[in-house]
């Protein structure tokens, strides 16, 4: 096994990129703001078109909808040359205009202003730079700065989705573990598999990938270094070896595993040391989350008969049921604040999406069904990502204003939403 | 696929015993017709005498008769056993009674040859989510196993696997479909 993964690790340094998602608006909120974001000046041609990037990216979100650029009276790349009422006789409220310069080495700045069109008055403007292979990256945070001074909230316009993709008919089926950037763009093959991958999951600094591979029947439990290419197996014992998740300081992963006989949570350092059994029952307990203070372990049970979500302190070992609504609740992930839950909800309408607050133990159902799973939250707790029937990937935004879905071809499902870089 | 090759020998071996219970008997008509058979040598009895040949042709009628009831047996053990897919419920791991039945007969043949391994691979529909159908493949799996072991097979000689609905073998979204996909597969090795 480790001979032919590593095999195909390197076999995967050749392999082309793939098409990128296809991503499409279902909803939009009907009040998105209008802005306008003006074709930055630059000197020569650029092999990144940042502003189509950076209005893409705030279209996207659902609350902002830009300006055609064909309907814009003068390109200002200046605030000093804006003229405002050319702005409010387009019904704009925000502009964006900015200067893209190469400096030595290759690399480029990115000068950007953001400007309140009714108070005429700058609201930001920073420098942003970026590598010469960094553009995209950089027109990324240049949405990302855009998207919290006029919403408040953190963009994760910069950050990166995992999928896994299944392409071909039963019996000889390939399977990729794909990293893409969060609009879909430059997805590379990290894994390349003939036997099923699954449950990709991204260390907390995002520099590792956890995920279960099957060889020849048996499971295992590898993580993965992004950057050299180098995985290692974590787990690899007789029956399950599944469900990787990573504590919140990056230091531990808990997993389901059944060698015991049934399955049960365990947690584990990330060298695979330290083993430990945090459940104890004759169901089956798997899909285990950590809540974001490190000290609770949400997982999926049907000790009760069908499948709810449980949770149990680490410290205590006290564990109580949080979910009732519908006839069964599973895989759960914590929102970044603890406050939420996002979970896969049954009941006569399907397989959906609800998040559920803890503290009120209410639930509301973000997608349509009727097979929706694999849920896995932005990293401002925003924006959810899940896999539809079908094959594809679809984005809700938590308030259920905003959905979107992406495809390609094969199907892609198991989404996995990065950290923020930090 | 493995297990296919397996078990062919076996299937030919009861062949050929049934084939040699027919032939002492002097009869080489096909015998899944046995009436065709008695009318020859019926007809030429009644013209002739002698009790003591009537009692050879009735120990030879039953001995055929036995025969062929093992011969039978042994075709239908065969068939059930030509059967390496069981099928479950939505959600369950409860053994059918035609899922039983299969298990029974590879089950006997197993502890006939206790040289035989088999790997039981578990598997769902798509419905629920992905570990969790994992989970639940492994317990039909188990279920499999654990009635193959009420029957006397050692555990040594079955391998339990899941795939949950990670490797399914209708990709549709029906439930004609999800029948197909939720099984265990009873796979020599």
């Amino acid at each position: 096994m480790k001979r032919f993964l590593l095999l195909t690790w390197l076999l995967l340094a050749a392999i082309p990129a793939r098409a990128d998602l296809n991503i499409v608006i279902d909803e939009g909120v009907s009040g998105a703001l209008p802005i306008a974001v003006v074709p930055f000046k630059t000197s020569g041609q650029l092999p990144v078109d940042v502003t189509a990037v950076v209005a893409a990216d705030l279209k996207r979100s659902g609350l902002f909808d830009p300006l055609p650029q064909d309907r814009m009276l003068a390109k200002p790349s200046r605030p000093e040359d804006v003229q405002l009422q050319n702005w409010r006789a387009a019904d704009v409220d925000n502009l964006v205009v900015g200067e893209i310069t190469q400096v030595e080495g290759g690399s480029y700045n990115i000068r950007f202003h953001l400007i309140d069109v009714y108070r005429g008055k700058q609201v930001i403007g920073y420098d942003v730079p970026a590598t010469q292979n960094g553009l995209r990256s950089g027109a990324h945070r240049v949405a990302d700065f855009v998207f919290q001074a006029l919403t408040g909230q953190r963009g994760v316009f910069n950050t990166r989705i995992a999928y896994i993709t299944a392409n071909g008919q039963p019996g000889q089926r390939t399977f990729e573990l794909i990293v893409a950037d969060a609009d879909g763009h430059d997805p590379r093959a990290v894994v390349r598999s003939g036997e099923p991958l699954m449950s990709p999951a991204w260390s907390p600094d995002r520099r590792k990938m956890a995920y279960v591979a099957f060889d020849d029947g048996e499971s295992a439990i590898f993580i993965h270094e992004l950057r050299s290419g180098v995985a290692r197996e974590l787990v690899r014992k007789p029956g399950i070896n599944g469900a990787p998740a990573w504590s919140p300081d990056g230091s531990k992963i808990a997993a389901a595993l059944s060698f015991g006989g049934d399955p049960e949570i365990y947690v584990m350092n990330v060298d695979g040391t330290g083993e430990r059994r945090i459940t104890n029952s004759s169901a089956i307990d798997t899909e285990p989350t950590w809540s974001p203070d490190g000290q609770k372990i949400a997982f999926t049970s049907d000790r009760g008969g069908q499948p709810q979500i449980y949770e149990v302190d680490l410290a205590s070992g006290d564990t109580r049921r949080l979910t009732f609504e519908g006839r069964s609740n599973a895989r759960a992930q914590y929102s970044p604040d603890g406050k939420n839950l996002i979970l896969v909800n049954l009941d006569e309408q399907g397989y959906r999406i609800g998040v559920q607050e803890l503290d009120t133990r209410q639930m509301r159902i973000l997608s349509r069904g009727p097979l929706d799973e694999s849920p896995s939250f932005a990293p401002n707790g925003r924006v959810i990502m899940y896999a539809r029937q079908g094959g594809q990937l679809a984005t809700a935004t938590t308030d259920g204003r905003v959905r979107q879905t992406l495809s390609q071809q094969g199907t892609v499902r198991e989404p996995a939403w990065s950290p923020y870089l930090n | 696929m493995k297990g296919i090759t397996m078990l062919k020998p076996i299937g030919l071996m009861a062949l050929t015993a049934v084939v040699l219970a027919g032939c002492a008997s002097g009869d080489e008509t096909a015998l899944d017709q046995p009436a065709t058979t008695e009318t020859q040598p019926e007809s030429s009895f009644t013209t002739g005498s002698g009790s003591s040949y009537g009692e050879a042709e009735a120990r030879r009628l039953e001995e055929q008769r036995a025969a062929e009831a093992e011969a039978a047996a042994e075709r239908s053990a065969n068939a059930l056993r030509n059967e390496r897919t069981v099928y479950f419920e939505f959600d369950s791991a409860e053994l059918t009674s035609r899922a039983r039945e299969v298990i029974r007969s590879h089950a006997d043949y197993l502890v006939a040859n206790p040289g035989t391994r088999i790997r039981l691979e578990g598997h769902t529909d798509e419905r629920g989510t992905r570990e969790y159908n994992i989970a639940l493949g492994e317990r039909r799996a188990k279920s499999v196993e654990r009635a193959m072991m009420l029957r006397g097979v050692a555990q040594n000689q079955i391998n339990v696997i899941s795939y949950g609905e990670e490797s399914p073998v209708n990709l549709e979204h029906t439930e004609e479909a999800w029948a197909k996909n939720r099984r265990v597969v009873i796979n020599y090795r």
